[in-house]
This record gives structure tokens, sequence and C-alpha cells, in this order.
């Protein structure tokens, strides 16, 4: 048995400190001893470690391993009862070679305690890499360490302390930290390098673990940053920014020190030391002394430096002098730069530091290294809207990331991209992302369309470059768009000039015919949706020989437009229609549309087709599509004199916040009409406030409205009833402003309405049953009272009122006073509205009864109320 | 602060895991699954990076090896990937050109340097002759009465 033979210059501890190992000729050794060598010869060895990996790795098939594993594990479980084993951190070390195969092995728990405790050092440093592995704060033999640990952090050999230090650091609870803190505490200003710095990252995981435990390590950390020792100054500026990143005080603590302690130019003296010093062996990477450390101080120093004019303005030199100094051609000099580029961005430096940062960047992008891409287009997602202008020139490397092979890549340059997007570079911005857009991957595609959209609205030179991107992104987004992209898509062309329009329709339709003829509009479906809407409305001008004059010149200079006729027209809407892989959505808008072009392509051929087409639908298995054939249908047979008007133009829509702009095929009432609106006008729902039905022309129509409503509600009345608009109100615009003098006299004086503080209004008058609302008015809340009066011979029973409002006011209806109406009877019903957009009321109302047995269904739209109702 | 580090072979066996944040060994178990098969699925010509959960991974292929670290948000990447260099070069030096099979026979010695490289996620010691000094007192310390014990 040798002696252990050291060093003389054991260059970890200072010489007088170097405790030699020295084994003792006393009893409890040599007792030791004789017991091991008796225990060898006696029991048979347990297998070796080396041994018990091969018969594993020799297992041929997974059963094989786990017999083997579990015959292992049982011998070790029985050597578990033995008081002291040698061969303990041998079973133990086996053990845990299982555990990194998969196996259970939460039952060495408590061996690993007793390793732990034992006065073996081989024992103490399984014991604990057994702690590390098998416990975590979650078990409850942690608290039994805690004693353990306690006595090794006070023990005289520093590998056994550093055991203790790495152990702690690594599996610390709340409990045991607070417990440890001060032994930890006292150790960090010990003379040992060795203990201290391992003492210093105990303390950083302390503090991580409990913050409120940072206070007591504040005075050891004051004498850190005066060392020489690289493992101490690298822990203590560790520790150090843990505190300042825990707690502004700390933070401002640390500026505060003055005179030797001066945090800032301290700093700055070891990063100039390392700098400027000479080639140092054993700190060395690639030719820069200790990378590790000058990151670590670039990075506290850029907490320090933050919001701090002063601090920032002391680091101003270093950093210009790391920036500029630094050996590129290897990765170490990058990180350093890296760090450099971030500490600069965020401190409050002058300009040209900023921009020499930005140009690092700008050389990172060009980098072979991938790695350094995206660390720069990372970085510079970070500073974009700081600086923009000094990222823009970059630009074009920054679109050319965009073909990165990698995708973290792409992604970070698509997101920098529309950063930079401006009015100046947004048409070849645009070209590019569009490129991107058609080969990306579909987790990209919703998000980068969405910014598209977004940017080309803001940033459209032209209405008609606005509509051709538009239709590009519809085209290479394929299914994965927003689903607010059709509707404001639709509302922009319904909002453009006729010969917009007309375009519009024409682009889309080769889109769209392209779509059938390949077969894959499946994947397009927006894109057809847009289209069939937009043929629906205009596909007169399309067919039209008006189209001729319209130029189709695309970006290619290609123009290979054909005009379609009518009957192809038809055709590819049957083929689409026909399809088994478009979505019930999509062919209701093609169903709608075809609809309409009834009324657009106007040769009987044509019409008969359509009808036909919209025959066939009236049996469609899904209920959805098969209300609307049969509903269409409608408009050839009974109601052929309405289809004209019922599917004339829409006017253009108006722009609404995204939740308000309702795809018109699309109906998403909201709640309180859901009864009362029907799909198939096909017109934005009253949401709006400023829309009315398709169709009708505003307010005077009543009798068609009624007719439709009539119609759509499947009632068959035999007497269209007319609601008469009272007289009781003159809608002429008196308001109460006095006449003009000048005009005084020259027309007759105009009779101020008679405005009664109630009106009544008459709602509803059928079969005998008189609806009336009362109105009182009241500044923004006007009370209507419903009162509902039977003139039949009979009790009406069951009877029910519903009303309904434009979204810009507000409804909220009281309990009716009874649902029985006896002959001469009288029902009311109070509602209260407020309208605080003061715009004239329009009401929907809905009366549903028994009479005779007989349910009743009635509907009305009430919209002469006196303007001034809302004053 | 680094909050693991795991090793593992082109077949997705598990060599080396060591961790310094707190999950339960379930949670452990599905992390390390996971994360493998991200990484295995990473074809050679994308970097080294990867935002993964709420971390970011940095990963490196040395000869049949993964050596994947997970860092927080704030760290700096290319550090990282030269913390891991180091690591190597340190097996290297106390294995003497080291291979997979050193890794596998003698995980215990792999996970004693890493503990003198890295403590509580962060590096202690930036100078590699101190690194293996040290260890190399140390399994002097161990030799000492116990020849051959845990082998």
């Amino acid at each position: 048995m040798a002696y252990p033979m050291y060093e003389v210059d054991w260059s970890v501890l200072p010489p007088e400190q170097n405790r030699r190992f020295n084994p003792a000729f006393n009893i409890a050794t040599i007792k030791q001893v004789v017991n091991e060598a008796i225990e060898r010869v006696r029991m048979q060895t347990p297998t070796r470690l080396r041994d018990l990996i091969r018969q594993i790795r020799a297992a041929r098939t997974a059963a094989e391993e786990r017999s083997v594993v579990n015959k292992e594990c049982a011998y070790i479980r029985s050597t578990f009862r033995e008081e002291d084993s040698v061969w303990r951190c041998r079973n133990i070390a086996k053990l845990l070679y299982i555990h990194m195969l998969g196996y259970p092995a939460h039952f060495g728990q408590l061996e690993c305690l007793k390793l732990i405790a034992s006065p073996r050092f081989t024992d103490k440093r399984v014991g604990y890499l057994g702690a590390m592995l098998l416990l975590d704060e979650r078990q409850d033999v942690h608290l039994l360490i805690t004693n353990c640990l306690k006595n090794d952090l006070n023990s005289n050999t520093q590998f056994v302390v550093g055991l203790a230090l790495c152990t702690l650091g690594a599996i610390a609870s709340p409990e045991m930290a607070r417990d440890l803190a001060s032994e930890v505490e006292r150790l960090i200003k010990s003379p040992n390098a060795y203990i201290k710095k391992k003492a210093a990252l105990c303390a950083f995981r302390i503090i991580r673990r409990v913050p409120d435990l940072m206070e007591m390590f504040l005075p050891a950390t004051r004498s850190l940053l005066t060392e020489k020792n690289h493992g101490v100054l690298i822990t203590g500026v560790t520790l150090i920014t843990e505190m300042c990143e825990n707690s502004p005080d700390t933070l401002n603590h640390f500026k505060k020190e003055s005179g030797q302690r001066e945090i800032v130019p301290n700093l700055v003296r070891i990063l100039k030391n390392l700098i400027l010093a000479g080639y140092s062996p054993e700190h060395d990477v690639s030719g820069v002394s200790d990378p590790f450390l000058q990151v670590k101080i670039l990075r506290l120093l850029r907490i320090l430096g933050k919001n701090d004019a002063e601090a920032s303005e002391a680091m101003n030199d270093i950093l210009a002098q790391v920036a500029t100094n630094t050996e590129t051609s290897k990765n170490v000099g990058n990180t350093i730069l890296y760090e450099t580029v971030l500490s600069i961005m965020d401190i409050k430096s002058e300009s040209s530091l900023r921009v020499l940062a930005i140009n690092i960047l700008g050389r990172f992008l060009l980098n072979n290294d991938k790695n350094i891409r995206y660390v720069a287009l990372n970085t510079l997602l970070r500073t974009v809207h700081v600086d923009t202008s000094a990222v823009q020139r970059h630009r074009t490397t920054i679109l050319e990331c965009l073909k990165d092979p990698d995708v973290s890549i792409r992604r970070r340059a698509m997101e920098l991209s529309f950063a930079l997007i401006n009015s100046q570079n947004i048409r070849a911005m645009m070209k590019e992302l569009l490129l991107f857009l058609e080969r990306s991957d579909p987790e990209f595609k919703a998000h980068c369309s969405s910014a598209m959209v977004l940017a080309a609205e803001r940033y459209a030179p032209s209405s008609k470059w606005h509509l051709d991107t538009l239709f590009q992104v519809l085209l290479k987004a394929g299914n994965y768009l927003r689903d607010d992209t059709v509707s404001s898509t639709l509302q922009i062309v319904s909002a453009a000039p006729g010969e917009r329009q007309a375009y519009a329709a024409m682009r889309l339709w080769s889109s769209l015919e392209r779509s059938a003829v390949c077969a894959d509009a499946t994947e397009k479906q927006p894109l057809v949706q847009v289209a069939a809407w937009t043929i629906g409305e205009y596909g007169d001008m399309l067919v039209s020989e008006a189209s001729n004059a319209i130029s189709m010149v695309d970006d290619d200079g290609v123009d290979d437009f054909t005009r379609p006729s009518e009957e192809y027209v038809i055709d590819i809407y049957q083929k689409l229609l026909w399809s088994t892989q478009l979505s019930i959505t999509t062919k209701e808008y093609l169903l709608l549309s075809l609809a309409k072009l009834s009324t657009r392509l106007t040769t009987k051929p044509s019409q008969d087709k359509i009808r036909v087409i919209i025959d066939t639908f009236g049996s469609h298995i899904h209920i959805e599509l098969q209300q609307r054939g049969v509903e269409l249908s409608q408009l050839y047979k009974q109601y052929a004199h309405l289809r004209p008007a019922l599917l004339e133009r829409m006017p253009p829509m108006e722009a609404g916040a995204p939740e308000h702009d309702a795809e018109p095929e699309h109906d998403k009432p909201p709640p309180e009409q859901d009864a009362l609106l029907d799909l198939i006008i096909g017109s934005e729902p009253l949401s709006n406030g400023d829309m009315e039905h398709a169709p009708a022309p505003p307010t005077n129509n009543n009798s068609t409205t009624n007719d439709i409503l009539d119609l759509l509600s499947g009632l068959d009345l035999s007497t269209p009833s007319v609601p008469t608009p009272t007289t009781a109100v003159s809608v002429t615009n008196n308001n109460m402003a006095t006449p003009s003098l000048l005009l005084d006299g020259l027309f007759a004086p105009a009779q101020p309405p008679v405005q009664p503080q109630e009106t009544v209004v008459r709602a509803l008058e059928r079969n005998g049953v008189l609806v009336e609302l009362v109105a009182q008015r009241g500044g923004d809340t006007a009370a209507l009272t419903m009162r509902a009066r039977s003139s039949a011979s009979t009790t009406i029973t069951d009877f029910l009122f519903q009303a309904a409002v434009p979204r810009t006011f507000r409804l909220d209806m009281m309990s009716p006073s009874g649902t029985v109406l006896t002959p001469q009877g009288e029902i009311t019903q109070l509602l209260k509205i407020t309208n605080p957009s003061k715009t004239p009321l329009r009401l929907r109302i809905r009366v549903s009864y028994n009479i005779d047995g007989n349910p009743i269904l009635e509907q009305a739209e009430v919209n002469n109320f006196p303007p001034d109702l809302f004053n | 602060m680094m909050q693991f580090m795991l090793l593992f072979s082109r077949q997705g066996k598990l060599r080396l895991q060591k961790w310094y944040v707190a999950h339960p060994d379930k949670l452990k178990k599905k992390i390390t699954r996971e994360l493998i098969t991200t990484v295995l699925a990473r074809k050679p010509k994308m970097c080294s990076f990867l935002e993964w959960k709420d971390v970011k991974v940095v990963y490196k292929r040395y000869a049949s090896l993964y050596f994947c670290c997970a860092m927080e948000q704030e760290d700096n990447e290319l550090l990282t990937l030269e913390l891991i260099h180091r690591y190597v070069e340190l097996l290297d030096k106390y294995f003497g050109s080291v291979c997979e099979l050193d890794i596998i026979f003698n995980f215990e010695k792999a996970y004693f340097i890493l503990d003198e490289l890295v403590l509580g996620g962060e590096l202690q010691e930036t100078s590699k002759k101190n690194v293996l000094k040290a260890i190399a007192a140390q399994d002097l310390l161990q030799e000492d009465l116990n020849d051959g014990l845990i082998h």
C-alpha cells in the first residue's frame, strides 16, 4: 500500500494550507483494514461494475436485459441489511448505472445516506453522486441528508467539503438552504480558493431557492472581486450578478460602494487585464484569455449599466475596446463579441457604439457559421424597434436568411422582415415574403399571412397592388389563413371602385378556374370563398365585353387572361360544387354566388342551367346546403319576381373592427337577434348598424321586407299586411334649431313637429292582434311599452313578444304582464333601449302565440320611430 | 444557469444526465425522452440551438455522442458551446483520447469531472489544469485504501 505522493507546489492551495493525508497508525484504522481483508477473503465479492455493464450490453433482447437487471437489483437489495459493507459503494455504483438505463432505483436512497455518512472518501464520493441522482427536493430522505452535509461542510479535508458543497448546490431544497446557509456563508470567507469558489456558487443556488436569504451573503461578496484566482472571480461575478438581478436595492447597494470596492471600475480593470495581458496558458482558449470570465463580466456590466448613464459612461471605453479588438476567426471571439453587443444595446451607450454593435451583427449575418447567423438574427430582433434605420442597412442579408435551410433561422428572419417593412421597401419585401410564404411550413403560414395582410394594408402603394398582393397571399397561404382574412378581403373588394371590382373578379376567376381544373381547390378554400363571392357580385363585368378593356398584365409581364363564356363559368361552378373535398362553408359561398349569377348572367340557357343546379341542392344530404337549395329554388318559382332585387349588388361594406365583419354567407348574428335574422337574405346582420338588407333600399320598402320575412319564416299568409306608418310623427328633418333668420319668411315657416312626450307606434296588426309600441323619450335611454291588444273572439295563450335591435343599441326587456290575451284584453311589456351612438332606431319584432290551438308566428320591422326619440 | 445536461448516443441511449433543477423522476424521464427525440431529428445542416418549451437547448455532436445542455433565456448560447467543448477536452485529457465506451464504463468518473467544472448549473473553474489537478488528487484519496473497490 503506497502512501500518496503529493507534489510540492500544490497550486490549488497555498503550501501552508496543504494538509497531507496521513493515514494514522492508530487502532481504528488498523481495525478497519483488517476487517476489510477478512471480508474480502470470507465473502464472495459482488459483481464488479464493469462486469455488470458488460453483461447488460451483451443482452440481445430487452427481456434478457431486464432479467439481468432484476437479478442484480435483488442481490443489491439483499446486501442492504448488512451493517458495514465494504462493497456498498460498488453496489450503489451498479445501482446508479441501472438507474441511468431507466429502471427504478428509489430503494437505494437510504443506502446513499449510509455511504455519505461513512468516513471513507470513496464512499462519500459515490454516496453524494447517488444523492444527486436519486434524490430530488421531493423526497423525504432529504432532511436526513442535512445532518451529513453539515458535518462534511466542517470537514478538514477540502475535497469532502467540496463534495458537500457540490451536492448542496445541486439539490438544495428551501429547508436545506435555510438550515445550511450560515455554513456556506462561513465557507465563502475561507482562505482556500478551492472552497471559496464552490461556496460562492452554492450561495448562488441558495439565493435562487430562497431569495430572502440574500442579505446574509452580502458582506461576504465584498472581497470576491479583488481575488486573483479566476475560479473565485468567475463564481464571485456569478453570485453578484444573481444578487443584482434579484433585487434593485442590492443593485444600488453594489453601485454605491466607494473606494477600492467600486464595482464598475473593478470589473473594468479585471476585463482590461484579461484583454491586455499576455498569453496565459492556463486560461487561454484559441488566443483569447479566459473567455468565460470575460463574458460573465460583460453580463454583469450590462446589468449595472442599464438605465444608469453614469455607469454606462464608465464602461464605454472598455466595451469599444473589446468590440474592436477581439479576434473573430474562432467561435470564442464571436462569443465575446456577441455578449458585448448585447451589453451595448442594453445600456445607455453612445450612438457611435450602438452603430458599431449593429455593424458587428451585420457581419455576423454574413458569417458561414449558422450558429452565428442565428445569434445575430435573434439579437437584431430584440433591437430592431430601437434602432430601425441602422438595421435597415442589413435588409438584403436578412431577406437572404429567409431561404436558410434551418427553420429557426427562417423564423427569425421572417419576424425581422416584418419589423423592417416600411412604405419605401414594401414592394421588394412583399415579393420575397410571398416566395417565403409559398415554401414555408404550415406552422408559419398562418402567422406569416396575417402579418402580410396587415403590412399590405398599412403600406400599400396603390389599391391595385393591394388587391394583387391580397390575392397572392390567399393563393399561397392555402388553408392556413386566419379566419378574418377572408372577410377583410371581401370588404376591400366591395369598397373598391367599379373598375377595380371588375379587375378583381377577373383575377380571381383565373385562380378559381385553375384550381378547379387542377383539382386542388381543396387546398385553397379561403381563396375559393373570396373568388366565389367576388364573381357572384361582379360576374356580369367578368363576362361582358367591357372586360377586354381592363389590363390583366401581371408582375411577370404576362397577360394570359381569357374571358370566359357564361356557360364555362357555370361549368366551373358545377365542378366545384360537386367536388367531394370542399368544405360546406365553401360550398355555401359557391351556391349563393351561383344564385347571384342568375341575375348577372342574363342569357336564358345560363339561367336554366343555374336553376337546375340549385334545384339539385334541394335534396342535398347536408341540412345547411339543402336549406339553401330549397330556399333559392323558391326564387325561381313563386318569388321569381323578387329575385333581381333580392340578389342585387351589395353596397360597399364598411370596415369594422374584426369581429364586426361577419362573412355575408356565414351567419354569426348577435345573440339577441338569433331568433329574428335569417341567413338567406345574405345581408350583414344589423350589427353593422348602418346596413340594410341587401336588396331592400332604405326603410320605405316595408312591404317588400315583410314579404321576404313572410317567405322566410315559412308562413303562408293570405294577406301580406303592411304596418301603417303612423302619421303621428313627421319625418322631416326639423331639428329644433331655429330656422335661420335669412330664410325666415322665404319659406313657409317649418312646422315644428308635434313632439308629444309619448308617441305611439303601431308595430304589428294581424289576425285581430294589435301590437303597439308606446315610446317615451328619455335622453340616451328611451322606454318603450309594448301593448298588445286582441280583438279576436277567442282567448290567445302563450303570447310571447321578442325584439331585437341593431348592434349599436342596447335593449333591456322587462317581464311581460302576462302571456294570456283575452278578447279585449291587453298585455304590456316594458322595453328600455339605450342608444349611445344616436343612430335612428330600427326594431325587429317577433310575436308568437296560440289561438284556437294553432300556433301563430309573426315578424315585423318597425322603423318609424320619431327621430328624436333619444334626445 | 444550466438546467440540465444530457449525453446520449445516436441510438438515443442515455449515457449521462445531470439535473440542476428539481423535477420528479417521471417528469425527468419525459423531458429526456422528448428532448432526445427532438435533437436526433435535427438535420446536420441546422444550427446548434433550438427553443424548446421555455428553455434554450444547445447541443453538439462529438463522434457518436450528443452533448445537450438546457440553458435559461438570458444565457449566452455561444458560450455554452464553449463550455461543452471544455468538458469534452477535460474528458479527453483524463481518459486519453476519450471515446463513448470510456464514458459508458466509467460513467461515475465522467460525473466527477463534470462536478469539478460546473456547480449548481454555473461554471466554477476556468482553468483546465486546476480541474484536472483536483480530480487527480481525489482519485488518489480514493485509491489510497480502496484499491479497485468500485470497479
